[in-house]
């Protein structure tokens, strides 16, 4: 009896949130997707946004995940690699880093934006543009994208280090033909969840990035990503609505795609690894 | 040791041709292959192993036994100086081989582990497929050509007898093979580069009484061609297959040698009272 009730209240709760999910998402669709045409998304905006299209917003955005994916996803991995397999068990340093990464990934991404601000735009005088856009967010998804990462590095079996080592292998040669792609799983989230974060930021962009909405024309330029356009439609633009709803379809859209694509890419490329010789 | 026939050690590259394996010398001429001398392992500031001297004889098959914890594996893992990736550990003493003591700092552990290969409790197969397990350590060798990895590949997998049951699905994954054909497929990876001495930590004591009668069988097959050094806890195995046993003990929490020589003089007429309490207590 308990262990129905039990059961009951479970199932309860996991079809609230996916009913919840569900609301927003039909929310989202059924206001947005009427206003939705080739026209809205190869076209630039007009008065301020409530009329036109979101082409440049789309290229900014792109830019900006871009450059803040080449940037974190190296360092973050090496970061993990490091971490995981070269800090020596009782590292002072290693255990500090650790520490610091998890207070970081719970910094609110404002912080970030202020940070990004005085540092790349004011101190190393890349002003508003994609680029310090970009850099801030690298910076704000690394803690969480190293962190995730190393923690499936670690859940790497053991036996495959010792395994290669007792090969003759070199450390680094384990670490690139075996631990990595046994991590694959742990990669792949990490990437998602890096990706996601990066493509739902508005507060560290307004900060970096900015809110111009022409089409920029090199990355030291001024760029409006999505997620600033929508919070600036639906903040300060006074029958900007359905152009926010649009917007925001596209961006939910955006993102599922982006995990796919992530997802697909990582598993094609470990997959040659795995099998062909 | 002197510094010279440091630099003759390091500099050696092995010249192995598949022919010369074939035969190896019998192991009725006892010949040392590695002699240790005064060995001692600790961790931190723990010793668990103290003092441990024999000699492993060429194509011979050593087994060592002892109960658990007397640090056996913490033995093996030093004789192809896996020990080296234990931050804490701590090795004493001489090992010789060829001539060269391999726990000087200057002896190259990748080449050393080419010539000492290592077979693990747990069959650890990597994630890849069959034929990538070991096609990927020849080529971290520099086995270029891929004519000549293709024929030690299928090579080895015929003497652990795996060839008739996986040529024709080599680029499935190994993780779908059985407990035994993995652990087969893991000395197969190891006989792949050719070593000298193989050294397995208890390669049956994870795998069915089947398929642990198949590996014992291939042990056995090994010997004369390879050096085996084997811990077990089958007493009834080491016995079947080892020409030369050694039985650990643990006096006062550190491990040490308590007696080592022949095989059948071990079990039949052990010298030590320890050992005969051993053999009759744990009945094999
Ligand atoms: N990496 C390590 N760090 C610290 N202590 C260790 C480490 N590895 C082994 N030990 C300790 O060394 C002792 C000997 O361990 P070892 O694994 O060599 O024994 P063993 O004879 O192989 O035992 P078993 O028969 O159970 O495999 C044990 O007390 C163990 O706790
Ligand atoms: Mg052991």
């Amino acid at each position: 009896m308990a262990d129905r009730l039990f059961a009951w209240s479970m199932s309860t709760c996991a079809f609230l949130v996916v009913l919840s999910l569900l609301w927003v998402l039909g929310d989202v669709v059924t206001e947005g997707l009427p206003h939705i045409s080739w026209t809205f998304l190869f076209s630039a905006p007009e008065n301020a946004g409530r009329a036109g299209g979101i082409a440049p917003i789309l290229v900014s955005t792109f830019w900006i995940l871009l450059i803040a994916l080449v940037v974190a996803l190296p360092i973050g991995l090496s970061v993990a690699v490091w971490l995981s397999e070269f800090a020596p068990v009782n590292s002072r340093f290693a255990n500090n880093t650790g520490i610091v990464l998890d207070i970081l990934a719970g910094v609110p991404s404002i912080v970030y934006g202020l940070f990004g601000n005085a540092f790349f735009s004011i101190y190393l005088g890349m002003g508003f543009s994609l680029l310090s856009g970009g850099l801030t967010l690298a910076c704000m998804i690394l803690p969480i994208f190293v962190r995730t990462c190393e923690s499936g590095l670690r859940a790497v079996n053991n036996d495959w280090r010792r395994g290669a080592l007792s090969l003759g292998m070199t450390k680094s040669a384990a670490i690139w033909h075996i631990i990595l792609p046994g991590a694959r799983p742990a990669l792949v989230a990490g990437l998602i969840l890096g990706l996601g974060r990066a493509t739902a930021e508005t507060a560290a962009l307004l900060y970096t990035s900015g809110y111009v909405d022409r089409m920029p024309g090199s990355l030291l330029d001024s760029g409006r990503a999505l997620s600033v356009h929508i919070y600036d439609l639906s903040m300060n633009v006074t029958g900007g609505d359905t152009a926010a709803y649009a917007s925001a379809l596209v961006l939910v859209i955006l993102i599922m795609t982006l995990s796919i694509l992530a997802q697909g890419m990582v598993d094609r490329w470990f997959k040659r690894r795995l099998v062909v010789s | 040791m002197n510094k010279r026939s440091q630099a003759t050690y390091t500099d050696k590259t092995v010249p192995y041709t598949l022919g010369e394996i074939e035969q190896g010398a019998p192991c009725c001429i006892p010949e040392p292959v590695l002699r240790i001398q005064d060995l001692s392992v600790g961790y931190g500031n723990k010793t668990v192993l103290s003092r441990v001297s024999l000699d492993i004889h060429k194509g011979c098959i050593t087994a060592l036994i002892g109960p658990s914890g007397c640090g056996k594996t913490s033995f093996l893992s030093t004789l192809n100086r896996l020990t080296d990736h234990h931050e804490d550990a701590r090795v004493s003493g001489h090992i010789l081989f060829d001539g060269v003591d391999l726990l000087h700092d200057r002896v190259d552990t990748l080449k050393l582990r080419r010539r000492i290969g290592m077979i693990f409790q747990k069959p650890n197969p990597f994630p890849l497929s069959i034929w990538r397990n070991l096609d990927l350590p020849l080529k971290e060798h520099g086995v270029r050509e891929r004519k000549v990895r293709q024929h030690k590949i299928e090579k080895a997998l015929r003497d652990v007898g795996l060839w008739e049951e996986v040529s024709d699905r080599l680029d499935t994954s190994a993780l779908s093979l059985s407990g035994g054909q993995q652990q087969r497929l893991c000395i197969a990876r190891a006989l792949v580069l050719e070593p000298e001495i193989l050294l397995m930590d208890e390669p049956c004591s994870a795998l069915d009484p089947l398929s642990s009668g198949v590996v014992e069988e291939l042990i056995m097959r090994l010997s004369g061609r390879y050096t085996v050094v084997i811990v077990t806890h089958n007493l009834a195995q080491a016995r079947r297959v080892a020409n030369y046993a050694g039985f650990f003990w643990m006096t006062e929490r550190v491990g040490t040698l308590v007696e080592f020589g022949q095989c059948q003089h071990l079990f039949e007429t052990p010298t030590h009272e320890l050992t005969a309490a051993y053999i009759s207590g744990v009945r094999g």
